[in-house]
């Protein structure tokens, strides 16, 4: 029996969308007023979920307060207020689209979140970011036998 | 393979709570939820029903139909209530969002006229939800 568990948290940061493979025009075409060298933000949405079995007589799949630590500590304080091309290690050679920072947290919070629930064969299931209210991107890797929606 | 969705809303209290451990423990595993006066939620409940299309009536289910099974089944049940205290299926389990999903799949799935239940998903908050798939 798997339970999937999502909890949604915000930060807000700035990037450029450049590619220094592309030329100017190249960039200015494919990127659009993304390109603006002077950067821009966004509210970010994420939601983390995680699928794992029912801890009984807890009731719980994971402890909700080393949930929220553990994203504080590997992703909000990281990202939070920071301009993503210029404050983080982890778009020095990749462009921080919000498709990359989709993976980077997926990367950044399975470790982690796998460890701390490895008793119960705790998985993170999937990492969906809201650049905007009106687009959104999800990134699950491929496992066998994963749910349709 | 077509999903259709019904949303649903109830409101009630709850706390979290283990018999076997000792109340130190019950307040360091459930925090604030542990308080025994209780707290509240509104929950909003998604039930998602897959099945194919009937070709005489373009639907997977008559979306009535599932509006009054999560009315009868869920909402009479849990709505304004006390779940450890006034739900029998939480007298010996946590109200957790997890088990609240986990008894409201086992209360709808039985009674589903035509097309499978496929999820079902909890909202505590607009910020927290659960999903489950019945296995």
């Amino acid at each position: 029996m798997t339970v999937y568990l999502t909890r949604r948290y915000r930060f807000c940061a700035g990037h450029r969308l450049h590619s220094d493979a592309l030329s100017a025009e190249e960039n200015r075409r494919v990127y659009g007023k993304c390109n603006n060298p002077h950067a821009h933000g966004h509210n970010y949405v994420l939601e983390v979920t995680v699928a794992g079995a029912v801890d009984q007589p807890s009731g719980m799949v994971f402890d909700l307060v080393a949930l929220d630590r553990i994203v504080a500590e590997r992703v909000i304080e990281r990202f939070d207020h920071k301009n993503l091309n210029l404050d983080t290690e982890n778009f020095r050679t990749q462009v921080p689209t919000t498709e990359n920072l989709c993976i980077e947290i997926y990367k950044l919070l399975q470790p982690p979140l796998e460890i701390a629930g490895a008793e119960r064969g705790l998985q993170l299931d999937r990492v969906r970011l809201e650049e905007t209210s009106l687009n959104s991107f999800e990134y699950v890797p491929d496992r066998a036998g994963h749910r349709v929606i | 393979m077509i999903y259709v969705t019904r949303r649903a809303e109830f409101s009630a209290s709850h706390y979290y709570h283990n018999p076997q451990f000792s109340p130190d423990e019950n307040r360091r595993i459930f925090g604030k939820c542990n308080n025994p006066l209780g707290h509240g939620h509104n929950y909003t409940v998604e039930a998602t029903v897959a099945g194919e299309i009937d070709g005489a009536t373009g639907m997977v289910m008559d979306l009535k139909e599932l509006k009054v099974l999560l009315e009868q089944e869920v909402i009479q049940v849990m709505d304004h209530k006390f779940l450890n205290k006034e739900v029998p299926a939480f007298a010996e389990k946590n109200p957790t969002t997890e088990n609240i999903a986990v008894e409201i799949w086992n209360l709808l799935a039985p009674k589903l006229a035509r097309g499978t239940l496929h999820r079902i998903r909890v909202y505590e908050t607009p910020d927290l939800f659960v999903d489950y798939y019945g296995k």
